[in-house]
């Protein structure tokens, strides 16, 4: 009989411990579950080296990410461009090989490398490259991170409701920020705006 | 008046004795800011039409009969905005870079205040999902977003324009535009020259010399909304339609009042 009266905990004990149980799972759903579920993860066509262009083989940003005249930027660039060099080796690398015989594949059909956008803001966002990067003098990496040279793209991460890349809402779930870098929301552009004393107007950033 | 101050003042003046009505302003302007067409466009109850051409005349029989044509963007009132006034979700606000009255769609909740206190009828609301004809979705511009059902929709003075003429001065390292260097759609489109824009705080514009020429006008300028587009004609008749004017009172004897 003693024995097992010891065994029963006072409800005090019981209450807390499910509380306990209750909230590290309530966490554990939240930071981690929800958003393995919300997002899909997806990689990129080609796993690009943007350090093997730019630090080894010394090549500027805006060899590839050309701005024209009227100040168009033109983003990623076409296959075009990747072979007017890759037409013929430039290394030894098993990842070169690879590739060219992948945009030759490409180059017959007529197609582009269907790369994805971490960035891509919505449709009714309106941004300028030249603004900021000629006139704002922002750097690339303030923005975007290191991707300029990195060896391998990160994988890409699609909001299942949104379809928007995980850049926008913020890399972290909670929505903690600890570079410029890690969410791109109205709120992260306007509070860059505020410390440069730039306009924050509704239509700067909207069309 | 106590209008707002800005830097920059986007306006227009519209020339009606030059105005012709060959509605080549209103196709711009459908055309540049994705408007959808509908099947029948001749119902006007229904279209969609920014920039909207109206007929008018003097009422009076032959031989004294006479008729104008009348075209009506948003005026971008700049004073009182009645619509910016009423919205209840600062989906709409007078922009401070050329007071120019803004629309966010995606803020949009739909109510149509605006559309009620816009003393001008330029606000239209979408009571359908646009439909473009089959093949037109090829031909929109990735400028302008296009609008859902549900939110109201207005001119803009084509604002995506003056985005990509200050984009085009990023490059050049410039902040200021150049007279012409930045006007909308239907000002390039209007075969007679009858629409000058610009900026009507530089006296060097020609906006802003035609706006402070005498026969220059507003529309309702009587209440106090400070629009940002002038009229010009020469003839009585249509000024005294520009503003609810009593029979026996003479427009030229009317002050404005402050408000
Ligand atoms: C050889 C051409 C080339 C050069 C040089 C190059 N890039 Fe790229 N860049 C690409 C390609 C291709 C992609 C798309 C694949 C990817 O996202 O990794 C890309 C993607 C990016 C992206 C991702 C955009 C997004 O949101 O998805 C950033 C940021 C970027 N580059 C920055 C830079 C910077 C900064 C430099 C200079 C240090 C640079 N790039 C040099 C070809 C190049
Ligand atoms: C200006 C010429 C040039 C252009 C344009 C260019 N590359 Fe390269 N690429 C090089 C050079 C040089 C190397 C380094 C070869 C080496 O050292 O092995 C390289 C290497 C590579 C490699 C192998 C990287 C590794 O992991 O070793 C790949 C893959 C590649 N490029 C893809 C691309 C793609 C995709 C594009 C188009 C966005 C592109 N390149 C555009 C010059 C260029
Ligand atoms: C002020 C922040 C900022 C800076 C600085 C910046 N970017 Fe971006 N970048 C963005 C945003 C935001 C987008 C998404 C634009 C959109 O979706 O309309 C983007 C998109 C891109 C893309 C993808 C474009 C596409 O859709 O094809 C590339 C590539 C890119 N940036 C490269 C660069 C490079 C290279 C630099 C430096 C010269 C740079 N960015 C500087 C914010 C920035
Ligand atoms: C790191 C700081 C920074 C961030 C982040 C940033 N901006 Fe900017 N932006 C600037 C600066 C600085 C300027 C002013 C450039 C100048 O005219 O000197 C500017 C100007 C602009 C302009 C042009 C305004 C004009 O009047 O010509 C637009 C449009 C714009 N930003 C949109 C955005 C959007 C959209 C985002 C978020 C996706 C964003 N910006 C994020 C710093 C930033
Ligand atoms: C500095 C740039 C900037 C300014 C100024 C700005 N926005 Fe935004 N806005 C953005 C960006 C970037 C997004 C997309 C990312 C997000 O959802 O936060 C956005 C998203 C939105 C959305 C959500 C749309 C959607 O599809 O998710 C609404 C609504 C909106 N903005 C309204 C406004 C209104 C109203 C104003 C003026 C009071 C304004 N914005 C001013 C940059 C801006």
């Amino acid at each position: 009989m003693e024995k097992a009266e010891k065994k029963e905990y006072s409800p005090a004990v019981i209450g807390w411990f499910l509380c306990v149980v209750g909230f590290v799972g309530a966490l554990f759903v939240g930071w981690v579950i929800f958003p393995a579920l919300l997002y899909s993860s997806m990689e990129q066509p080609f796993p690009f080296n943007h350090k093997a262009h730019t630090e080894n083989a010394g090549m500027g940003c805006d060899e590839c990410h050309v701005f024209k005249q009227d100040g168009f930027f033109t983003g990623i660039p076409k296959l075009a461009r990747c072979m007017d060099c890759h037409e013929s080796l430039q290394g030894k690398s098993e990842a070169e090989k690879k590739f060219q015989a992948y945009g030759q594949k490409l180059m017959e059909e007529g197609k582009e490398i269907p790369w994805l956008v971490y960035s891509k803001q919505p449709d009714c966002v309106y941004f300028s490259h030249a603004a900021h990067v000629k006139m704002g003098q922002q750097k690339c990496e303030t923005c975007h991170g290191p991707i300029g040279t990195s060896e391998q793209p990160r994988v890409y991460k699609k909001n299942r409701i949104t379809g928007y890349s995980i850049d926008i809402w913020g890399r972290r779930i909670s929505g903690i920020k600890f570079n410029t870098w890690d969410r791109m929301k109205m709120d992260d552009c306007g509070e860059c705006h505020d410390k440069n004393k730039t306009s924050n107007a509704c239509f700067v950033c909207h069309k | 008046m106590n209008e707002t101050q800005f830097r920059l003042k986007y306006g227009m003046v519209i020339d009606l004795d030059k105005c012709v009505g060959c509605g080549a302003c209103m196709v711009a302007c459908q055309s540049e800011n994705n408007l959808y067409v509908r099947l029948d466009e001749s119902d006007k109850l229904r279209s969609t039409t920014w920039m909207r051409l109206y007929r008018i005349n003097n009422g009076e029989k032959f031989p004294e009969a006479k008729f104008s044509f009348f075209p009506r963007p948003c005026m971008q009132c700049g004073h009182h905005t009645p619509c910016v006034s009423v919205c209840p979700a600062t989906a709409t606000t007078v922009d401070e870079e050329g007071g120019i009255v803004s629309q966010i769609y995606t803020r949009c909740i739909g109510c149509r205040y605006c559309v009620a206190a816009c003393p001008y009828h330029v606000r239209y609301f979408n009571w359908w999902d646009p439909v473009f004809p089959e093949g037109m979705e090829k031909s929109l511009s990735p400028d302008v977003s296009p609008r859902m059902r549900g939110v109201v929709e207005k001119c803009t003075f084509c604002h995506h324009r003056l985005m990509k003429a200050k984009q085009k001065a990023a490059m050049e390292k410039r902040r200021d535009l150049k007279e012409n260097e930045y006007i909308t759609a239907c000002t390039q489109a209007c075969p007679t020259g009858a629409i000058t824009f610009g900026d009507l705080n530089n006296p060097e514009h020609q906006v802003a010399k035609l706006a402070a020429r005498p026969d220059a006008f507003r529309l309702l300028e009587r209440l106090g909304t400070e629009p940002k587009v002038y009229y010009l004609t020469k003839h009585d008749w249509i000024r005294k339609l520009a503003d609810n004017y009593l029979p026996e009172e003479d427009f030229r004897n009317v002050k404005k009042q402050k408000h």
